[in-house]
């Protein structure tokens, strides 16, 4: 369970969180939408620790983030997050991109870390890519690559900013089909997405954040079909 | 056909020459890279203002002319009687020298990783050290060793500077033979050539290292 309590988080002067309450509970898939600037980032990288808050908390398990004692490398194995930038690692191939962390940070044997991150990448479909530099992988490549690095680590958590926003459209498909068969088989997931077929198909629930604030949360058919904020009636009718 | 009084030994106490030259660069750059990745991973990793003190420090040795470092600092160890050879000397002032330069070559090549690349490394599990070690210095080291092979060939070619401190390397051994044998051009000619010869390795392996890098991309 992913508790997030009262987070309030600036950077400088500018306040990019402003009190955000979210309980995300085992198995639930939530997305989050919003308009460009509204937080949305910052918050998922507040929820693995990459980035401080300011004030309240967050829970992971019931480990709060960023509390002083808490080994934040530990608490990182289980919460995989895929970024909306590429981000594979460029001197690495995609099968040693896939088995670092396992090996690294879990000190799995080689055999079992490759056979763990072959299964991942056979997954994503990119079982004949496994000995190929990032650099010859299309984007959907890259991203689907990325979520089999994270899923490597056997995530109870699975953190998505847009991954698929840096995508032509026509790559789009395969990665949220990615997204998809991994919400069926029931990870947990806080998916920030601008595509609203997407969030209204798969999630659990959907988040609206506007200018730092959660200004409303719900069911897809009632996010979707009657919001009660006029913002994310505004929001929605500009997107589609 | 060319006569010259140029003799077997000439060539061999040149070659001597070269072998200081070459003892200098080593023990120059291997000690000013150290220093370097020291400091330019602590440049790259804490605020700027907390390595204030080091740049400016940095910077004194980048802009006073080599020839006056070595100078004052053989100096100021025979005032101060720390009792090191001229050859001690101009190892510790080449290195600090060549340091402070590797400082923004390492510092330049850590700030080319780009942030999400560090954060998806961090994201994982990997803690700074094995962030570093895994992923930074891999990416970086392709950025830095083009400007890293340059600087190693000024400092070599800079090494000769230490003559003034009457050190025999490759130059000054030139010059000696220069006045007995009164044969500047010839002399000079293999002095450039033994120069070259120590550089081409160093220039070709810089090259190599990067084809193999180029097949990746
Ligand atoms: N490291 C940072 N330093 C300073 N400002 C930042 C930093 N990261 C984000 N911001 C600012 O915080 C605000 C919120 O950014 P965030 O990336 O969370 O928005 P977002 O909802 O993800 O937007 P988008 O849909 O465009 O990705 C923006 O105004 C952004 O410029
Ligand atoms: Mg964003």
């Amino acid at each position: 369970m992913i508790e997030i309590e009262n987070v309030h988080k600036s950077f400088g002067a500018l306040k990019v969180l402003k009190g955000i309450d979210l309980t995300v509970d085992k198995g639930e898939v939530v997305s989050v939408i919003g308009g460009s600037g509204s937080g949305k980032s910052t918050l998922l990288t507040c929820i693995n620790g990459l980035e401080p808050i300011d004030e309240g908390r967050i829970l992971v398990d019931g480990t709060e983030v960023h509390a002083r004692s808490t080994d934040l490398n530990k608490l990182r194995r289980k919460i995989g997050i895929v970024f909306q930038q590429f981000n594979a690692f460029p001197h690495l191939t995609v099968l040693e991109n896939v088995t670092l962390a396992p090996r690294k940070v879990k000190g799995m044997g080689r055999k079992e870390a490759e056979e763990i991150a072959v299964r991942q990448l056979e997954h994503v479909g990119l079982g004949d890519k496994i000995k190929v530099y990032p650099s010859r992988l299309s984007g959907g490549q890259q991203q689907r690559m990325a979520i089999a690095r994270a899923l490597a680590m056997s995530p109870d958590y699975m953190l998505f900013d847009e991954v698929t926003s840096a995508l032509d459209p026509q790559l789009v498909g395969e990665v949220l089909d990615t997204l998809k068969l991994l919400a069926d088989g029931g990870m947990t997931m806080i998916c920030v997405t601008h595509e609203m077929r997407f969030a209204r198909e798969v999630s659990d629930r959907v988040a609206f954040f506007d200018q730092g604030v959660m200004a409303e949360i719900g069911p897809p058919e009632q996010i979707f079909g009657e919001a009660k904020n006029e913002a994310t009636r505004k929001f929605l009718s500009s997107v589609r | 056909m060319f006569e010259t009084d140029f003799t077997f030994n000439d060539l061999l106490f040149m070659l001597q020459g070269a072998g200081v030259t070459l003892a200098i660069t080593f023990f120059a750059v291997t000690g000013g890279t150290l220093m370097g990745l020291a400091f330019g991973v602590l440049r790259a990793s804490v605020r700027p203002w907390m390595t204030l003190p080091l740049v400016f420090v940095l910077d004194v040795f980048r802009s006073v002319p080599l020839l006056i470092q070595l100078i004052l600092a053989n100096a100021f160890q025979a005032i101060a009687g720390f009792g090191m050879s001229p050859f001690v000397t101009s190892c510790i002032v080449l290195a600090l020298y060549t340091s402070a330069y590797c400082t923004e070559i390492v510092r330049g090549a850590i700030d080319a990783v780009p942030t999400v690349t560090r954060r998806a490394a961090r994201s994982l599990g990997l803690t700074w050290g094995q962030d570093m070690t895994q992923i930074v210095f891999p990416m970086a080291l392709r950025v830095a060793l083009p400007s890293w092979i340059g600087l190693t060939l000024g400092v070599m070619k800079d090494s000769a500077l230490v003559l003034w401190l009457g050190i025999f390397e490759l130059l000054k051994s030139s010059q000696v033979l220069i006045t007995r044998l009164q044969e500047p051009m010839f002399i000079l000619l293999i002095a450039g050539g033994i120069y070259f010869m120590l550089s081409f390795p160093i220039a070709r392996l810089g090259g190599h290292l990067e084809r193999g890098w180029k097949e990746n991309d």
